[in-house]
């Protein structure tokens, strides 16, 4: 008898020291479906995908492949059982191609030495049955991320596995490369091959899949068909309360220019092209702009040398009226930038410090918190801290003396945010300030940014998240290889649209407003 | 000329066979910078072996035997590093370190011990092997080769095929690339990385006989290899972790090394009266420039040096 299921993860509990990740959960997936996983970071998506995936052993419960249990306890049991997995981040050699990269581990060989002009057969006969466009013989690193995800999934089928993991698959790609995957999920689908995905976007799981799980806090929440549901239903069960999604905020109001940058170019660390090439743009108090772009289009760049973290090719910056362009670090946080950076383990917090101790590393050489003798006013930091840490809502173990590291992302993040905005920025820029929080604690974040611009702040936005993007700005910019390409109105402009400045397909003269 | 030839293939046969030793090795993501040590344990076992077994056996069983033994002491060697390195996270640079001082004292030791057990008057670091050596003599011509040629040579051409032609060096230097990549793939790093190791002892072994080799039958063990194993540490990161590379860049640093031992013959040069030093300090100066000049766009591993834990995402 034909089984319904090819998987079935039943009751599957996996405890971590102090936590509880996976609090039995049951799973269950059809052939030739596309399963959704659906739930906040920390929700357990991960940890159960690794245990089907045989990189943890499940305390409790059992898998089950067509109906008969099977032990996994590494990716070849996987894999021999057809479970393949496209994780997150990518597990591709760099230095090797394509085909390369496919055929490792399960290489063909005569008399000892590869063989690859079967392998190349293959692949290409894989790569037109399921429109995957790949070039078999260039290096990875010289390849767009979209076709490194195209060789990860080649590699799924060239080894003939019939249940495919999506790992949050479409975090790296443009909204013209998501499409595309969509499409090819479907192919596959159709081809009879089961297909798990695991996302957090309501938007994409509504158009690709046809069941989704939803998983909260490591409790599995219940299985729903995205034809008999709607996003907010699927967001409600995901959160466990209604969110809003968008953000609520009255139209800008830009006053005078806060920032203006002028021709800024930045040098590359990694290639000879310039990182920031020639760009000019205003900041107005009162509004919020945001750079959109791609990821490592030169957004980071352009916010090093704002801050100051890189040195500038060529070009001017002017914070209110005055020139920055040299002045050091600490020079322009006083004279008015606050910086939520990128990398809030490198760039934002000293983990192994307290929490009060990181909520003064912008301002502890200011009187009240120093003596003449140097020595730390330790009650007046105490003091500010606890104000901050209520003001902000930065939950911790033990207060003011927490080890930051030891502290969630979300609280991490609302612990930058709240020394940088206490320090009454006239600049806030905020890079990426909502990545990996839940939905929560983007609430806050956005609502953070919007207060600013309410209080006639100027903030620079850099986000990935075109939702973030679309949401929040007053004002898109649109960052490709190191140029502004485009200048949009959030309230006019589509995703599309924007994706097709992004990836360079279009482009714009900008002139500075 | 012929003995500029000469000298530079003898040099570059030792060079080249410890590069290749390196490199394997961190392909495998594993750095050795014990292979100095590594080179002083190979050549005590190969000394020791040819001291014990000459004359009593035809020549070319000393040379197979010498070869094998010198190639068994570094595999031995480097299990120290494949064990710290490889099971226990160990600061590879550390642990490197560590067995170049270990390997020269260790080494000075146990001649020590041999040559006063026999006379309790002797107290030299020095093992004598007159006539083995003569067996690892190939003339042709007025050129006197080697074997070590033949096998530094050789090492070249089959590491090219093994690193880049088989299923065993594609899963090597994913291991040295990628691990995590190489282990959801199914490949055992752990066990690739201890491939990795214990081929640079082999290699490494070979090329400290190599070493011994060029000296009059005889050889000081208090001195160790006099920095070889870090010249062909150069060497290797200036062959850019390639065979073909390091193969072409050990004849480089071996001619700088051969002029010191024959620039009195080459009239011209001998005239010029640059003294000694100078030509001694050579190969050492040209691998300090060649780094600082060449080590910016380097072509390393991106995962050597750093210790696998399957744990970590």
């Amino acid at each position: 008898m034909e089984q319904e299921y090819v998987i079935e993860m039943l009751n599957i509990t996996k405890r971590f020291p102090g936590i509880v990740a996976n609090d039995n959960i049951s799973l269950q997936l059809k052939k030739g479906e596309i399963h959704a996983l659906l739930g906040e970071n920390g929700a357990g998506k991960s940890t159960l995908m690794s245990v089907l995936f045989g990189l943890y052993p499940p305390e409790e419960g059992v898998i089950k492949k067509d109906g008969k249990e099977v032990k996994i306890n590494n990716p070849n049991d996987a894999n021999d059982l057809g479970i393949g997995m496209v994780h997150q981040h990518f597990k591709l050699v760099e230095c090797f191609t394509v085909l390369e990269n496919i055929i490792l581990g399960v290489e063909t060989t005569k008399g000892g030495i590869l063989q690859k002009d079967d392998a190349r057969k293959k692949v290409m006969e894989l790569s037109d049955k399921y429109g995957l466009a790949i070039d078999p013989d260039a290096l990875i690193s010289d390849i767009t991320v979209g076709m490194q995800q195209r060789t990860e999934i080649l590699k799924m089928l060239y080894r003939d596995n019939e249940i495919l993991i999506f790992d949050e698959p479409t975090a790296v790609l443009t909204p013209q490369e998501i499409k595309e995957l969509m499409q090819i999920m479907k192919n596959l689908a159709a081809e009879g091959k089961s297909i798990l995905f695991i996302s957090h976007k309501l938007a994409e799981i509504m158009e690709v899949a046809d069941r989704c799980s939803v998983l909260r806090k490591g409790k599995y929440i219940g299985t729903v068909n995205t034809s008999e549901t709607t996003m907010e239903k699927l967001s409600a069960m995901m959160v466990g309360r209604d969110v809003n999604f968008h953000v609520e905020k009255a139209p800008a109001k830009p006053a005078d220019v806060v920032l203006s940058v002028e021709n800024m170019t930045v040098a590359s660390k990694s290639h000879k092209k310039n990182a920031v090439n020639n760009v000019s743009l205003n900041v107005h108090a009162g509004e919020i702009v945001c750079i959109a772009g791609i990821d490592g289009n030169g957004q980071s760049e352009f916010v090093y040398g704002l801050t100051g973290l890189e040195p500038l090719a060529s070009g001017k910056l002017v914070l209110n009226g005055k020139d920055i362009t040299h002045d050091s670090i600490r020079k322009r946080n006083v004279e008015g930038i606050g910086h939520i950076p990128e990398d809030r383990h490198k760039h934002g917090l000293v983990l192994d410090y307290s929490l009060e101790d990181n909520l003064i590393l912008q301002n502890y050489f200011e009187e009240r918190f120093v003596n003449k003798f140097g020595f730390l006013k330790r009650k007046n930091i105490r003091d500010y801290a606890n104000k901050l840490i209520e003001g902000y809502d930065v939950r911790s173990g033990q207060g003011p003396i927490t080890r930051v590291g030891s502290m969630s992302g979300g609280n991490q993040q609302k612990a930058i945010i709240a020394r940088e905005i206490e320090r009454d920025p006239s600049l806030l820029i905020a890079v990426q300030p909502t990545r990996g929080l839940d939905v929560g604690a983007i609430e806050f974040v956005h609502k953070q940014l919007v207060a600013e611009r309410d209080a006639g702040k100027g903030v620079l936005l850099v986000s990935l998240e075109l939702d973030e993007v679309l949401d929040v700005s007053d004002r898109i910019l649109v960052m490709y290889e190191g140029e502004i390409v485009g200048e949009f109105d959030p309230k006019t402009v589509t995703e599309d649209e924007l994706g097709l400045y992004m990836s360079g397909a279009k482009r714009d003269e900008v002139t500075v407003k | 000329m012929t003995i500029l030839i000469q000298y530079t293939l003898v040099y570059a046969s030792i060079l080249s066979l410890v590069a290749l030793g390196g490199c394997f090795s961190e392909h495998s993501g594993v750095i050795n910078l014990g292979l100095e040590g590594t080179m002083v344990i190979g050549a005590l076992g190969g000394a020791l072996t040819m001291n014990a077994i000459e004359g009593s056996l035809p020549g070319l069983m000393v040379v197979l035997i010498a070869l094998i033994s010198a190639a068994l002491s570094g595999l031995v060697y480097t299990m120290l590093l494949a064990v710290a390195a490889i099971h226990f996270n160990a600061d590879q640079t550390l642990v490197g370190t560590a067995m170049n001082m270990l390997g020269v004292a260790f080494a000075t030791v146990v001649v020590k011990a041999i040559n006063l057990s026999h006379d309790s008057s002797n107290v030299s670091a020095a093992v004598k092997y007159r006539t083995a050596q003569s067996y690892f003599v190939i003339k042709i011509g007025s050129m006197r080769l080697s074997w070590f040629m033949i096998i530094a040579f050789a090492a070249v051409i089959i590491s090219f095929v093994v690193l880049y032609k088989t299923k065993f060096g594609l899963r090597l230097m994913a291991c040295g690339e990628h691990p995590q990549a190489a282990d959801s793939v199914g490949i055992n790093v752990y066990k690739m990385r201890w491939a990795g190791v214990l081929i640079s002892g082999v290699l490494g072994g070979l090329g400290g006989l190599t070493y011994i080799a060029i000296n009059n039958g005889e050889c000081e063990f208090n001195t160790g290899v006099c920095g070889y194993g870090f010249l062909a540490l150069a060497v290797m990161i200036f062959g850019k972790w390639k065979p073909q590379n390091i193969f072409l860049a050990s004849l480089l640093f071996g001619f700088f090394r051969a002029l010191s031992s024959v620039y009195m013959g080459i009239g011209w040069l001998n005239n010029m009266h640059i003294p000694n030093a100078v030509y001694i300090m050579l190969p050492y100066i040209i691998s300090l420039i060649v780094l600082a000049l060449t080590s910016k766009n380097s072509a390393a591993p991106k995962a050597e040096g750093i210790p696998y834990d399957k744990g970590a995402r």
